[in-house]
């Protein structure tokens, strides 16, 4: 299995995302975001970090960047595209994904370990993992989930959310929602579910001895899945 | 040619920041504030010398750019 991640000015996760597709079996290639034209990838990962200093709105400026046209191109045409917090907010930005990611409720940059429950397993992603709650870890200062009446009917409509935080059993709750996400968002996908835009990093839990291995079981299940 | 663009929060977005500049002000003594929302201000220099042409220009890269409608709005100011 073939996987790109693409490096923005700013992108800090891109290594860390490198090595864990590897570790799990995938051939990565690090893309340059000036370049025009993206690898044969049987996954695209839009990494964490501060594209542009977060200029403007997180997101926006590495949304325009010449590899994001072949990159949107590549997800109409079903290929799977996975952006994990500031790449969530630049899936957003190129409407990708409904919704925007604003400040967080209070107003703070929150780095902790949380829990994420899985709401639907019908996508590449997340079938047949053999878990409902998964431990993994955000860093973001603008990961509040907001979209319109509108479009929270139409995601809840076609089961769009991916995950939503919650506490160790599974249970979603306000007082378990880090950053003021409508619904506890914590991921969502397009309507095909062949793009998926998270605020937590799998790539932060893969190995045990360091912080834990749910990571692990996300991209093992992932390259299964995609085999 | 100038034109300007003010870029607000539409009215059911939460705006944290307003909130908190909101209560320092009220802790300062400004107690009368009914509510705060913070917004942008762009000065975009064009070569542009047609008012219609700018104008129209300007409005493609709030909607392309410089605003994000679905939590935004954004008003050119006519240039002078």
């Amino acid at each position: 299995m073939k996987s790109a991640v693409i490096t923005f000015p700013g992108s800090n996760c891109d290594r860390d995302m490198d090595v864990a597709l590897k570790k799990f079996g995938f051939k990565n290639k690090m893309v340059w975001h000036a370049d025009a034209e993206l690898p044969k990838s049987d996954l695209v990962v839009l990494p964490g970090g501060f594209s542009y200093g977060d200029y403007l709105r997180c997101g926006s400026m590495a949304s325009k960047s010449k590899i994001m046209q072949s990159v949107i191109n590549f997800a109409n045409s079903g290929g799977m595209v996975m952006g994990v917090c500031n790449g969530f907010q630049i899936l957003v930005e190129t409407g990708l994904v409904p919704g925007v990611l604003l400040r967080n409720k209070y107003l703070e940059f929150i780095c902790k370990n949380i829990f994420v429950k899985i709401n639907d397993k019908q996508n590449k992603y997340f079938k047949n993992i053999n878990i409902e709650v998964l431990k993994f870890h955000i860093a973001h200062n603008e990961g509040n989930y907001f979209c319109t009446n509108d479009q929270l009917k139409e995601i809840e409509d076609n089961n769009q959310i991916a995950i939503n935080y919650c506490d160790e059993n599974g249970k979603i709750e306000d007082q378990f929602n880090p950053n003021g996400s409508i619904k506890n968002i914590a991921g969502i996908f397009n309507k095909e579910k062949n793009v998926l835009g998270m605020m937590p990093h799998p790539e932060r839990m893969i190995d045990i001895s360091l912080s834990g291995e749910d990571g692990s079981l996300f991209f093992k299940n992932l390259i299964n899945n995609l085999k | 040619m100038k034109i300007s663009v003010i870029i607000t929060l539409k009215k059911d977005v939460l705006d944290p920041q307003g909130k908190v500049i909101h209560q320092t002000l009220d802790g300062m003594g400004f107690d009368d504030v009914n509510e705060i929302r913070q917004g942008k201000y762009f000065e975009i220099d064009t070569k542009e010398t047609d008012n219609d042409k700018a104008k129209a220009k300007v409005e493609e890269m709030c909607k392309k750019l410089l605003a994000n409608l679905v939590i935004e709005n954004y008003k050119i100011i006519d240039p002078k």
